[in-house]
């Protein structure tokens, strides 16, 4: 499906207005977005983890879902929303539901790369058919910016200070995309909130793949990256052309890269104008930029690799031309 | 939509702090605007890029043209304007709420 | 599992049944299979597991058409069961000390969000160091986490719990989770005689359909469950929460008379055994119940008029109830099961003794701690309790208050 935004725009607003999202955050238009990927016969069922997201659409009582959503705690988005999911297939198969549904579980990148990996993990694992939507915005924001393990390595946060002993944060990324690839599940993909279309088509194919789906989506955080409160999209399109947060898709274990920059931008066209990486820039940390430069390089890399495997192995597997 | 009461006691609240659908609507977080977005309808062209990109859901799109902003819940980030892909001037700019309040005296 | 006999019901007012032998949790699994819920989360513990391998054999053959979901812990357990209890789905989970542990979190949540759950907890002693046998640590650790929790003495109570369980947590005037507890291995490994209700039907119609009022699947009014409730509403929820024990008692009372108008077993908030006129009493729960009922039918013959109070419903907590009973004795033994750690006595003795000061009880208390990580307790042992309870009666002064019963000096 083709993203229109005008055909896009008949479709109801899901997410109300006069939820208490910082002025400018990236995240409610994502999810926005993501409410309007269903056919109109198509119900949702959300659930959230505890988060910036979460405590900005709840506030009792207030809620800004139009659709059916439920938090339950921090860890276990995808643990709560499998048993809503299993709620629907029995009780549709009881003849107790009639309406068709789709569900679709989202946390941020706390919930989702570190206190609630083990229950997405879980969820992906057992098949069911839901799409997860990690909003990555590179750190704990809700409870103040500290680092997570998506915080990018040399970005001060409130647990990792850049000061005269260290750097900002130490280690790399984890990359998440992967670990969910290594789950074989129908699909996976890597998106970013400043790519409409393409983020509307992957949070589509997600919830229609027929299993279990993860998308990880850039979402910034201005408030923690230290930029302009109008300036998140505009950051999260450089990390893109910086080959630093790549657009790809894996279905059914086949990779396929989304965009391709015409020129990679330097990692330092990214990192620069972001108050988090400001410490950077000296001859003391230079060594980070270099590294973080050569890790975006290495990933790149790889991907066009796994991208070129992948035709090959879809040429193989297609049946033979008479 | 329900109408959300003001106060209510504890006999009165939903069953296990359940909540009514839609109800942030009737949240104003309008007042929070420091900037207003204005609308220069010369220079629109209807790409709904503005609306797209909303994380208020504040811009009014009516027979998929641009119509207006909700002001009761713009949060006037600006994203609207940063957005805006018309070269040169855009068709959204952003001006300060007190020059906004004084334009409107005159 | 053995069928031994089928009564006919012919000239019985009561339902035909069948006699099992059945372990608690193998009963626990029968009654959940002649439920047949919508939804059930499991993960393996000792000593639950047995439970769960048998409703799964029932998944498996079709005797249920139950959505099993194995999780991968307990955490998620929980979590699935809230979320398809939320969903609209009558939902179960079952668990025992260290997975309690693990849910802790979602099982406050669960209570919170008033969802009707189910929950079998085998009682095991809460890690460390591991131990995987009885104790009442875990749940008594979460008395406070407003669940309504109901104690078996044998597998028949387990079997008869599991079921009332049901149409207590989901009345609406309740609308409250219950655990059900039944001692680790003592209860769940051990192969007792169990009167079953021969047609399922009957099962299924004495519980009802589940007909939730607000659930995620219902297309025509969408909910938000969960919300971020401030300092302006948390209050306000929390006192409806109290609201749904203070209307547990009656429903749990009326519930376990109609269970019985059907299978001759009434229920009732607590048993007391060879009460009416009893000058020592020990209050016990779960298998620990059976095992004082032979020690007083012992005493009893040799003219010591001992009793005991059985505590099947200990959350809501029947205050009143038991001071109304203990009230009329001379020295009372409260047997806990386990520590609460820092305070004189254990949970459940300090909770009576709490009570009997609101009730102007001058009855003496003490407090017999025992069977901790399944250290056995026998019928010598309660005499034992029963001998203090005597000089106590007799003007004897208590020297301590906490006392420990099995215990290694």
């Amino acid at each position: 499906m083709a993203l229109n935004l005008k055909k896009l725009s008949h479709k109801p607003e899901m997410l109300a207005p006069g939820h208490r999202a910082c002025s400018g955050c990236t995240a409610p238009f994502m999810i926005r977005l993501a409410l309007k990927m269903v056919e109109d016969d198509e119900k949702l069922v959300t659930s959230i983890a505890t988060g910036c997201m979460e405590v900005v659409t709840t506030i009792y009582p207030f809620s800004a879902w139009k659709c059916s959503n439920i938090h339950c705690a921090f860890e276990n988005s995808a643990a709560t929303l499998s048993g809503a999911e299993a709620a629907y297939r029995v009780l549709a198969k009881r003849g107790k539901v009639k309406e068709k549904f789709k569900f679709l579980a989202m946390g941020g990148d706390g919930g989702t790369y570190d206190i609630g990996f083990q229950s997405l993990s879980g969820a992906m694992e057992r098949g069911h058919e839901m799409l997860y939507i990690c909003y990555d915005n590179e750190g704990y924001m809700n409870t103040g910016i500290q680092r997570s393990s998506a915080t990018p390595k040399g970005a001060e946060t409130n647990t990792s200070f850049a000061g005269t002993a260290k750097p900002g944060k130490e280690q790399h990324r984890k990359d998440l995309t992967a670990c969910l690839v290594a789950h074989d599940i129908p699909y996976v993909a890597q998106a970013s909130v400043h790519n409409i279309r393409d983020l509307g088509d992957k949070i589509y194919k997600g919830l229609h793949c027929g299993g279990p789906a993860f998308i990880n989506v850039l979402a910034p955080c201005h408030r923690g990256w230290r930029i302009g409160v109008d300036q998140g999209v505009e950051y999260a399109r450089l990390a893109v052309e910086a080959n630093f947060w790549p657009l790809f898709e894996v279905e059914k274990g086949l990779y396929k890269i989304n965009y391709k920059p015409k020129t990679q931008l330097p990692i330092t066209d990214w990192l620069k104008g972001q108050g988090r990486f400001k410490h950077l820039f000296n001859d003391k940390n230079k060594h980070i930029i270099d590294e973080l430069q050569a890790e975006a390089d290495k990933k790149w890399k790889q991907l066009l690799r796994r991208e070129a495997e992948s035709l090959e192995d879809a040429k193989a597997a297609a049946p033979a031309q008479a | 939509m329900a109408e959300v009461k003001k106060v209510k006691g504890w006999r009165d609240v939903a069953i296990g702090g359940l909540v009514e659908p839609g109800t942030s609507e009737q949240y104003n977080t309008g007042s929070w605007r420091t900037y207003r977005p204005v609308w220069h309808a010369d220079r629109c062209i209807h790409c709904l890029q503005c609306w797209a990109f909303c994380p208020d859901s504040s811009i009014v799109v009516k027979d998929e043209k641009f119509s207006g902003f909700d002001y009761y819940h713009c949060k006037g980030c600006g994203l609207c304007a940063k957005m805006c892909p018309v070269k040169g001037e855009k068709a959204i700019t952003m001006i300060l709420e007190t020059e906004a309040a004084k334009a409107e005296k005159k | 599992m053995s069928t031994t006999a089928v009564s006919k019901g012919a000239g019985s007012k009561f339902t035909p049944h069948e006699i099992m032998g059945l372990s608690g949790n193998e009963a626990a699994a029968e009654a959940l299979k002649q439920v047949n819920p919508d939804v059930a989360a499991v993960f393996p513990i000792t000593p639950q597991t047995e439970l769960m391998h048998k409703f799964a054999e029932y998944v498996a053959n079709g005797a249920v058409d139950t959505e099993l979901i194995n999780v991968e812990s307990e955490h998620s357990a929980m979590s699935a069961t809230v979320g398809a209890s939320a969903a609209g789905a009558r939902a179960v989970t079952a668990t025992s000390a260290n997975g309690l542990a693990l849910m802790w979190e979602i099982v406050a949540i669960a209570s919170s969000l008033r969802l009707p759950i189910v929950m079998p907890v085998v009682n095991r002693a809460i890690s460390g160091p591991l131990n995987i046998h009885c104790d009442h640590s875990d749940t008594m650790g979460c008395r406070d986490l407003g669940w309504i929790q109901l104690y078996s003495e044998d597998s028949q109570e387990a079997y008869d719990n599991m079921i009332q369980a049901f149409r207590i947590a989901e009345d609406k005037s309740v609308m409250l989770p219950v655990m059900v507890t039944f001692d680790g291995f003592i209860i769940s490994h051990t192969m007792e005689r169990v009167e079953i209700i021969a047609d399922d039907g009957v099962v299924r119609k004495f519980v009802g359909e589940y007909k939730p009022e607000n659930y995620l699947l219902n297309a025509q009014h969408p909910v938000t469950y969960g919300p971020l409730d401030l300092p302006d509403w948390l209050f306000e929820h929390k006192r409806q929460e109290v609201q749904g024990f203070l209307n547990a008692p009656e429903v749990i009372k009326k519930v376990g008379r109609e269970y019985g108008q059907i299978t001759g077993r009434s229920y009732d908030l607590l048993e007391n055994y060879r009460m009416d006129d009893a000058e020592l009493a020990v209050v016990a729960l779960g298998s620990t119940a059976g095992t004082a009922k032979a020690a007083i039918d012992e005493l009893r013959d040799e003219g010591v008029k001992a009793g005991l109070v059985k505590i099947r419903c200990f959350r809501p907590f029947p205050g009143k109830e038991l001071c109304a009973t203990l009230g009329r004795c001379k020295a009372v033994s409260v047997m806990d099961r386990s520590f609460s750690f820092g305070l004189e006595g254990g949970p459940v003795f300090n909770e009576i003794r709490g009570a009997a000061y609101g009730a102007g009880l001058k009855v003496p208390m003490v407090s017999h701690i025992y069977g901790i990580g399944g250290r056995d307790i026998n019928v010598t042992q309660i005499r034992g309790i029963f001998e203090g309870l005597k000089k106590l009666a007799s003007g004897g002064r208590i020297e301590t208050v906490e006392n420990y019963v099995g215990l290694r000096e």
